[in-house]
């Protein structure tokens, strides 16, 4: 614990130095990507991108902190030796200064260069934002409707008919056969904000509203993100995460995702709990009874490693837990305390981990 | 004899006079010095509540699934704090100084209507006072009360009758519409004393600029805070009479409430920042000893500020999915704001050049001003950026970004203002050594917090969220911060000291304590209720460097 403290102490301060250094002006670019760079990193910084919206970004705002760090330089030292060279000092004291009153051609100096920077980043910056918000959908591209919900995340896949929750599936795009996933942005309640870091900006996600964003991430593995639009209580705990998966990976996963539901003749009496309590207000098993569609569909509540959008890992303690009391995980969710007896919650904990 | 009879009575007058007498000629005041001790004062208040809900969200975000407070109320908690500071500090804290300085500046014996000065004051006060009797009133007594919690920008549809059920919303909606016509009038009042109360020789061409930035800022009031009006008339019609302007569940529209409050939300930051600005106008030539540099090209910077600052709302929307060339539009403006700003730093660096610099504590204020406020311009720059943006937005850098205008500019230039004008205020100086250490305590402590708090925003740390999960690269950085937090608290507990003690201790001022060269330098400290005995003239930008040195007037060059 005490060397795991240590190391992320070194990690944090590392980046620190690294981020201020870049805000004084030197560009360690290269350095502070490649510094610390774990293949899982769980940091999710706008700095180790893995996707071309994110690295796009990246690279643009290497250009905008290099010239903001040569203005800051400039002008913190004019400041600096304004500051020591006009001190007061004693043998001055009671004589008053050269009265100036300004310089026409100082003032146009400083006015017109700083509009001729103000065009060179608007123009830098016009093309980031073209590239990105106006990129073609590619006909390979996989297509998926993200709904946010308070406080959860809706995914579904309308060309392969796969619904899911809170855990985004997307395949790894090979640059030369590229793959995106573009995702088509909506809100069930309020307002949301989609944002992984490491692989796209941000876009809302907004009620009576159509949005829109695309990821092509180059690299498998899991990328953490979080809701970034004030969304209500449990903002806080939206949490995002998406697997990028090789080809064959995300081949099965929707094809494990396209399976009926899982029904264990043996686990009747959870199943019957679940049928015949409130949970089917709110939440859908293909093939029974509960169809509800305010909270996530749990027909492969098992294929996902984290509950309740990302707050807690998909254990079975923390899974009868969450259904016996949810404010201990997620205080002010609107999922409510199902106050079953021991009896019946254990016979629903072990239906719902059928669910593969 | 009669003199006499009168000089007991006055005497025995100031010993026994009873304190509701006293209180009763504050509240009935209608005059322009103390209805600014008011706002100021009331500000004061504001500015120790807000710090406080401050204090608790650093608690809360010290560590990781810390559990101090609920999301609930640290919800409500970030909601007050940011309506507190904007609407009850920023704007009574820079209307109080307004109100003080600007007659007494112009050569005017009072605003042009004292009575609705009066009405705007006790209007922006019980604007405040409805806001936090949200806590009793909230959901009523029975429901235990509580506090608004739908962040100080209020997105809609979380304000509807849906999400917000109770009256917390209402509250903070009604307080803001009555805040909010206490600040038209006063705009009204400010703009109408500038234009028609000014002392004989008094050209705009030679005002402070005190007075010229407080005519921007007041302009900029009118055409700003109506917009806000009308969208809290707009969503209280929404939520009682059945109207569907926000309503997304009845086909209204989240995106126009983001336009009306923005179209508010960002000129308001200028109007913060701006009589910041007129602040530094002022000091920085008295206490480097030089005439301000370029005084009108400082006037029209201002007033491209005041224009620019209204086209430029949308770039708080840059994720909500406009179009590319919409974005970029807003990119433009966005950037186009950072020339006038950056004429007015270097001409405030220019004021400095070959000066004689004094670093008494206002002018470390002003100097720290000019530090910070380049740092948050060059952050805004990165944020103003859109594709950058979309990164930084709704994160931790965004909040360390506007702190570094709110907190480590406005508030620095508020600083200034109070030990640049207590003398004048109360007759007493400000402690010099308790005002530097509350100078540098509050310097360590803003950048220790803010510096650090970019960097969680960098790693992917969105705002306005209760707790943490751990091992994401924030933890330690949120520490630091919070002791940052912690520091800048006790600087300002050690300013509130020295206001209460210099005003029972402090040096006597005199007149003209600093060899300033603005009228209100000319009269008694504090200043007699009439201002000014004989209304004076006026011959140059400063009346009293001429009566000074009468050899080398200013009125010569002008």
């Amino acid at each position: 614990m005490v060397q795991k403290h240590k190391t992320e102490w070194r990690v944090i301060v590392s980046r620190a130095t690294g981020i201020l250094v870049l805000l004084g002006g030197i560009l360690l670019a290269a350095g502070l990507c490649n510094a610390t760079a774990p293949p899982q990193n769980p940091v999710p910084s706008i700095f180790e991108p893995r996707s071309t919206p994110a690295e796009s970004i990246r690279d643009h705002s290497y250009f905008v902190l290099a010239i903001t760090s040569l203005i800051f330089l400039v002008v913190v030292t004019l400041l600096l030796y304004a500051v020591v060279k006009f001190r007061d000092k004693p043998q001055n004291a009671g004589r008053e200064p050269a009265q100036v009153y300004g310089s026409t051609q100082i003032e146009l100096a400083w006015t017109i260069i700083p509009v001729l920077i103000v065009l060179v980043l608007f123009l830098a910056t016009a093309r980031v934002i073209h590239a990105i918000e106006d990129a073609r959908k590619p006909a390979t591209a996989v297509e998926v409707t993200a709904i946010g919900h308070q406080f959860w995340w809706e995914y579904r896949y309308p060309a392969l008919g796969v619904l899911t929750a809170n855990e985004l599936h997307v395949p790894v795009s090979d640059p030369a056969h590229p793959t995106p996933t573009f995702l088509k942005l909506l809100s069930a309640d309020t307002d949301h904000s989609f944002w992984v870091p490491q692989l796209a900006g941000k876009t809302d996600l907004i009620p009576n509203r159509v949005n829109h964003t695309w990821i092509d991430p180059h690299q498998t593995g899991v990328y953490v993100g979080q809701c970034a639009q004030y969304c209500g209580t449990q903002h806080g705990k939206m949490l995002l995460r998406v697997s990028v998966d090789s080809p064959e990976e995300f081949a099965a996963w929707v094809q494990a995702q396209k399976q009926p539901a899982n029904h264990d003749d043996k686990e009747t009496a959870g199943r019957r709990v679940f049928e015949t309590t409130a949970c089917i207000n709110c939440h859908a098993v293909d093939g029974t009874n509960g169809t509800g569609r305010f909270g996530p569909d749990l027909t492969h509540l098992m294929s996902r490693d984290t509950i309740a959008a990302g707050a807690a890992l998909n254990t079975h303690e923390n899974l009868r837990l969450w259904i016996q009391n949810p404010d201990a995980i997620k205080p002010g969710s609107l999922m409510p305390a199902m106050k079953l007896s021991d009896a019946d919650l254990d016979a629903l904990v072990r239906y719902l981990e059928t669910l593969r | 004899m009669s003199s006499d009879a009168m000089a007991i009575h006055q005497g025995a007058d100031v010993g026994s006079r009873p304190w509701v007498e006293t209180l009763h000629g504050w509240v009935t005041t209608v005059d322009h010095k103390r209805l600014g001790i008011l706002y100021i004062l009331y500000a004061l208040l504001f500015l120790a509540v807000g710090g406080l809900e401050a204090m608790i969200m650093r608690i809360q975000l010290m560590y990781p699934h810390n559990s101090f407070v609920s999301p609930q109320v640290f919800n409500r908690v970030f909601t007050m704090h940011g309506t507190t500071m904007v609407f009850f500090v920023g704007i009574p804290v820079l209307f109080g100084f307004a109100n003080y300085l600007v007659p007494l500046m112009i050569g005017a014996r009072d605003m042009a209507f004292p009575r609705l000065n009066a009405f705007s004051f006790w209007l922006t006060a019980f604007g405040g006072f409805l806001l936090y009797f949200s806590f009793l009133g909230g959901s009523g007594l029975y429901g235990a009360g509580n506090a608004p919690d739908v962040g100080w920008w209020a997105y809609a549809p979380l304000t509807s009758r849906a999400f917000s059920p109770g009256h917390s919303s209402d509250y903070w909606t009604i307080a803001l519409l009555v805040a909010g016509f206490g600040s038209i009038a006063t705009a009204i009042n400010i703009i109408a004393t500038i234009l028609c109360m000014r002392c004989p020789g008094m050209k705009l061409s030679r005002m402070p600029l005190l007075a010229w930035l407080n005519l921007v800022m007041s302009g900029m009031v009118l055409i700003a805070v109506s917009p806000l009006s009308a969208a809290q008339i707009m969503l209280s019609l929404d939520r009682y009479l059945g109207g569907h302007f926000f309503d997304t569940q009845a086909g209204g529209s989240a995106t126009l409430w983001m336009h009306f409050f923005w179209i508010f939300g960002h000129p308001e930051v200028y109007i913060l920042i701006i009589p910041a600005f007129a602040v530094l106008s002022e000091v920085i030539p008295v206490f480097s000893r030089k005439p301000m540099f370029g005084y009108p090209v400082m006037v029209g910077a201002t007033i491209a500020i005041g224009f620019i600052s209204m086209s430029v709302w949308a770039h708080h929307m840059f994720a909500i999915g406009m179009s590319s060339y919409g974005n970029a539009f807003f990119v433009l403006t966005t950037m186009a704001i950072a020339v006038p700003t950056g004429i007015k730093i270097f001409n405030w660096l220019g004021t400095m050049w070959g000066g004689r610099i004094i670093f008494k504590t206002p002018m470390l204020f002003c100097i720290g001003f000019l530090f910070n406020f380049l740092i948050a311009g060059l952050t805004g720059i990165m944020l103003g950026s859109a594709a950058f943006n979309w990164q930084l937005t709704g994160s931790y850098f965004v909040v360390a970004h506007f702190h570094y205008t709110l907190s480590g500019s406005f508030l620095f230039g508020i600083f200034a203002a109070f030990y640049y004008w207590y003398p004048k205020i109360t007759g007493r100086m400000l402690s010099e050594r308790l005002g530097k250490l509350h100078f540098w305590l509050f310097f360590i402590g803003f950048h220790l917090c803010f510096d650090l708090m970019h960097i969680p925003g960098l790693l992917g740390m969105p705002r306005r969220i209760y707790t943490y999960e751990p091992g994401r690269g924030w933890d330690a950085l949120n520490l630091l911060v919070s002791i940052g937090a912690f520091i800048q608290g006790i600087a300002t507990l050690i300013f509130v000291a020295n206001l209460i003690i210099s005003y029972f201790k402090g040096a006597k001022a005199g007149n003209d304590p600093w060899d300033a060269w603005t009228l209100e330098w000319s009269v008694s400290s504090p200043p007699p209720a009439y201002n000014f005995a004989v209304t004076p003239t006026v011959a140059s930008r400063r009346p009293l460097w001429d009566l000074k040195h009468p050899e080398d007037p200013d009125s010569r060059y002008e």
